[in-house]
């Protein structure tokens, strides 16, 4: 397999305008012609099917969802970054770039790093053409907050429901198009195969949910846009239903996956609180701004946190990181916090939390102010543990989050299949080892709006005049057997436990042994104990009901199928990173105060993995990172 | 806590429906109501009996997936909750708790407690939005929106599309969930170009799936989003002018 990124020669400020000028056009009257099959609808899928149809070409959308609006990317909080420098504050493309690269650990590609900066400032300008009610100031002018791990304020936001306007948004258009006839959308089916015709993708294989039925549909090209894999954890922020089946069965056909040990645990979610919990809830990294985190200083304190004077508390950020203090970075603080629990100092119950307290800021700028700021994230803390944060402090822990890792692309959002692109979380590309919080929106709208349309109208010219390969293909049919195939397989073990059972269980492995912190031993017990789960599951998973019908159970084991093999590909490319960047900390690789070493010299690469069939090790291919505009150096937020 | 659950069991939408009593032991005060469904349709496995299907993704309050009738109520008791924000501690050890699919004509019943909201996606698709394709956008801030009036369109712009008006109403009528939509735009500055013939078609495609209006009010008491039967007026004075407007404009084309 060769990798080749396709990054343009010239100045980085240049790069994407002269590319676009480069690229091969469809006029407007072919356009129609080609058929382009988009799967997943939340931000980055959305916003490009509806694109794409206003551009003209037939496009095809599915979601597993029952509606669009529906899509994970509904549930973002916080906001959405872009360098307007609306607030005067010495922000720039160029300063956000700086602050993504960075931010990423130097583990992302300039080029398209470059092109997500320049490109944010016209994200913002469609959402309020569409009319996303983004928070205003008293004159009419949008409004920013600042953000985890800068020092400007570009983040705009919709209180605390950023995500579900900009997804709605997205939505409208799309539904706009379906309107117009330029879109299909087909809801509740789920992709289980892309089909690879000739070298190229040239269609996918799907289940429809309601009926069961199994078809193929077959097309120029394919994007997936299907999302992140936290939920290889079980407990993780994601949407129950969100899954990495799209992108791992790409994988399987030839798509090299990238990086898949980058996973980010956000630092400010509400901890578990019993066995049964199913899910966890994050609480925006907004709340940074105004609150301050602090443990007691003492391990046996279990005082409630009114009763704990000032002088017994510990605000360890502010202590640790003087200048950036409760702002650090994600992955900083997730760890921070780590340090603390494991040390005995959790609060809770439970013992599994820290306090992020209002108290100051109540007192600062009113109640009043910081309700308009948080009432809906409060509330929604309320809720969940039946503490008011008006009267308690919060209590927070980290949990998986995003992913920073996902399937290789170049340039042009093209994995290494010909004909197969790759946008928002469920490709690799923009955020390196850790992501920067309201960047993830940031991403997946650049991606939909304004990469993919351009990239695919440059892969669809060079097929003008061809026809895809009809659906009667054998490659379609040998896919559409081995769906059949492990349907009947699962639905015929008839064993012990079920598919919830499994996937719990192996979200405790990887949760231990691939989390916060790793290590060799971790990893090589992680690489044993995966493969042996796996063949318990396939021996021993009880999936009742029919094929031909909708079910719930049937849908999960071919999820959890895939993340087995997704979390052995996370400990082998963690094993193989004997450095700590981001989100992927080796304990064996640490400062002498517990801050993450990187080793550039030896893994300032993207570490690309290829499929070598069931049961095998992937290959590693190495994508060399070179930095010509923000130089390396180790991350400081002291 | 220990409950009861009586959960209505339907295969498909053409089978004979029917109540079945299920037992829910061990859960405690601090889970989501979802999360004993999880803890039913564990047992249930385990028992060999196919597991209560119903929708479910964020379990935040804010996907809109979930939705359910327990004892009569859509979401259940409590205001401003989604099924699966409501927490046990909301009940009493030991309590019998019914647990019904949406009903409305236009909801059809796919399986168990999930049923088909298409319709609201029809809605939408007939004006819920704004026509501005991408590339076509004028820098954000030469669009001016007044904070009252960002969050006035906030406000309804809200609406998580769960279907709970719906099922709350007893003519099965959508009028908050078009309302909310139709006014989130029509309130901006940006969605004034379509205002009118949003107002039109937008009414007129609910009409098509959806029960008439009747003021009980219902509704506004079901959303999670505590969206107010306020955006409802508003729509019905922006529908009036819509027949006036539209034919002005038309014939002046």
């Amino acid at each position: 397999m060769e990798l080749n990124a396709h990054i343009p020669e010239g100045p980085i400020e240049t790069l994407w305008d002269n590319h676009r000028f480069n690229m091969k056009l469809v006029n407007p009257a072919n356009k129609r012609r080609f058929n382009v099959i988009v799967i997943g609808t939340g931000l980055a899928g959305a916003a490009a099917a509806a694109t794409m149809g206003e551009l003209g070409y037939n496009v095809t959308a599915f979601t597993y969802h029952d509606s669009p609006r529906r899509a994970h990317s509904i549930a973002a909080q916080g906001g959405i970054n872009a360098a307007k420098n609306y607030s005067n504050d010495g922000d720039s493309v160029h300063r956000l770039f700086y602050d993504t690269v960075k931010g990423g650990d130097f583990r992302s590609r300039e080029a398209n790093v470059y092109r997500l900066a320049q490109t944010s400032v016209s994200i913002i300008d469609q959402c309020v053409a569409q009319g996303v009610p983004f928070a205003r100031e008293y004159g009419g002018s949008l409004e920013n907050r600042s953000f985890g791990g800068v020092q400007v304020s570009r983040t705009f936001y919709a209180r605390g429901q950023t995500g579900q306007q900009l997804l709605l948004g997205a939505y409208q258009a799309l539904m706009r198009q379906v309107d117009a006839g330029t879109v299909r959308l087909v809801p509740r089916t789920e992709m289980l195969d892309v089909v690879v015709v000739d070298g190229r993708a040239q269609g996918v294989v799907v289940r429809d949910l309601v009926t069961g039925e199994v078809s193929s549909h077959s097309a120029h090209a394919v994007v997936l846009a299907t999302g992140g894999y936290g939920n290889v954890y079980y407990l993780s922020t994601n949407a129950k239903k969100s899954n990495a089946t799209a992108a791992w069965r790409a994988h399987r056909r030839g798509a090299a996956f990238a990086n898949a040990c980058f996973t980010q645990i956000h630092p400010t979610c509400i901890p578990a609180s019993g066995e049964n919990q199913s899910k966890l809830t994050l609480m925006s990294e907004s709340l940074r701004n105004d609150g301050r985190i602090w443990v007691p200083k003492d391990n046996n304190d279990t005082r409630s946190a009114d009763q704990i004077p000032e002088a017994e508390r510990d605000y360890y950020l502010e202590r640790r990181y003087p200048s950036f203090g409760n702002l650090v970075p994600r992955d900083v603080a997730s760890r921070a916090a780590k340090r603390e629990v494991d040390e005995g100092r959790g609060v809770g119950p439970l013992k599994n939390g820290v306090y992020l307290d209002f108290a100051e800021s109540i007192g600062r700028l009113g109640r009043n102010e910081i309700f308009e700021r948080y009432g809906n994230l409060f509330e929604m803390y309320e809720r969940i543990t039946g503490e008011d944060p008006f009267e308690m402090p919060m209590r927070i822990y980290p949990a998986t989050h995003y992913t920073m890792g996902g399937l290789w692309v170049d340039y042009n959002l093209q994995s290494s299949i010909p004909g197969l692109f790759v946008g928002g979380e469920a490709n690799f590309s923009d955020h390196g080892a850790n992501r920067l919080g309201a960047s993830a929106l940031m991403q997946g709208l650049a991606d939909g709006y304004f990469v993919l349309p351009a990239t695919l109208g440059d892969y669809l010219a060079g097929l003008l005049g061809t026809k895809p390969a009809g659906t009667d293909a054998a490659e379609f049919k040998e896919a559409e057997a081995s769906v059949a195939d492990q349907t009947k397989r699962y639905l015929s073990t008839n064993g012990k436990h079920s598919v919830d059972y499994f996937h719990k269980e192996l979200g405790k492995i990887v949760w231990d042994k691939i989390g916060m912190a790793r290590d060799k031993a971790g990893l090589e017990s992680a690489l044993r104990d995966i493969p042996a789960l796996r063949q318990d599951f396939e021996r021993d998973v009880k999936v009742l009901g029919s094929a031909d019908s909708m079910n719930d159970s049937l849908e999960k084991a071919f999820r959890v199928a895939d993340f087995f093999e997704l979390a052995e590909l996370m400990a082998r490319d963690a094993l193989n990173r004997e450095e700590s960047c981001g989100g992927h900390f080796r304990v064996e690789h640490q400062t002498e105060d517990g801050e993450a070493e990187r080793d550039d010299e030896n893994f300032s690469y993207v570490g690309a993995w290829e499929w070598n069939g069931p049961g095998q090790a992937q290959t590693l291919h190495k994508e060399e990172l070179t930095f010509n505009y923000v130089h390396p150096a180790q991350r400081s937020y002291k | 806590m220990n409950f009861t659950l009586k959960v209505w069991r339907q295969s498909g939408p053409d089978v004979k429906g029917s109540f079945e009593t299920y037992q829910a032991t061990g859960i405690s005060e601090d889970m989501s109501f979802l999360e004993v469904l999880d803890v039913v349709n564990e047992d249930l496995i385990e028992q060999g009996i196919e597991p209560v299907a119903f929708d479910h993704d964020c379990r935040e309050g804010i996907c809109g997936s979930c939705g359910m009738m327990i004892n009569g109520q859509a979401h259940g008791p409590g205001t401003r909750t989604a099924t699966c924000q409501l927490h046990m501690r909301t009940f009493k050890d030991g309590d019998s708790i019914t647990v019904e699919p949406w009903r409305a004509a236009a909801f059809t019943l796919v399986k168990d407690l999930t049923v088909n909201r298409s319709a609201l996606d029809r809605i939408v698709e007939s004006g819920g939005f704004i026509s501005v394709s991408t590339g076509a956008a004028p820098e954000a801030n030469l669009i001016p929106v007044p904070k009252v009036v960002a969050d006035a369109a906030m406000d309804a712009a809200e609406c998580i599309g769960c279907g709970a008006c719906v099922a709350a109403c007893p003519n099965g009528a959508a009028q908050l969930f078009t309302a909310a939509k139709m006014q989130h735009l029509n309130l901006l500055p940006q969605g004034q170009s379509e205002r009118y013939q949003r107002a039109e078609r937008m009414v007129e495609t609910m009409e098509e799936f959806f029960g008439s209006c009747t003021n009980h009010g219902e509704c506004q008491f079901a959303c999670p989003k505590g969206i107010s039967i306020d955006v409802i007026a508003y729509m019905n004075r922006d529908y009036m002018s819509a027949k006036v407007k539209n034919r002005k404009l038309s014939g002046q084309s």
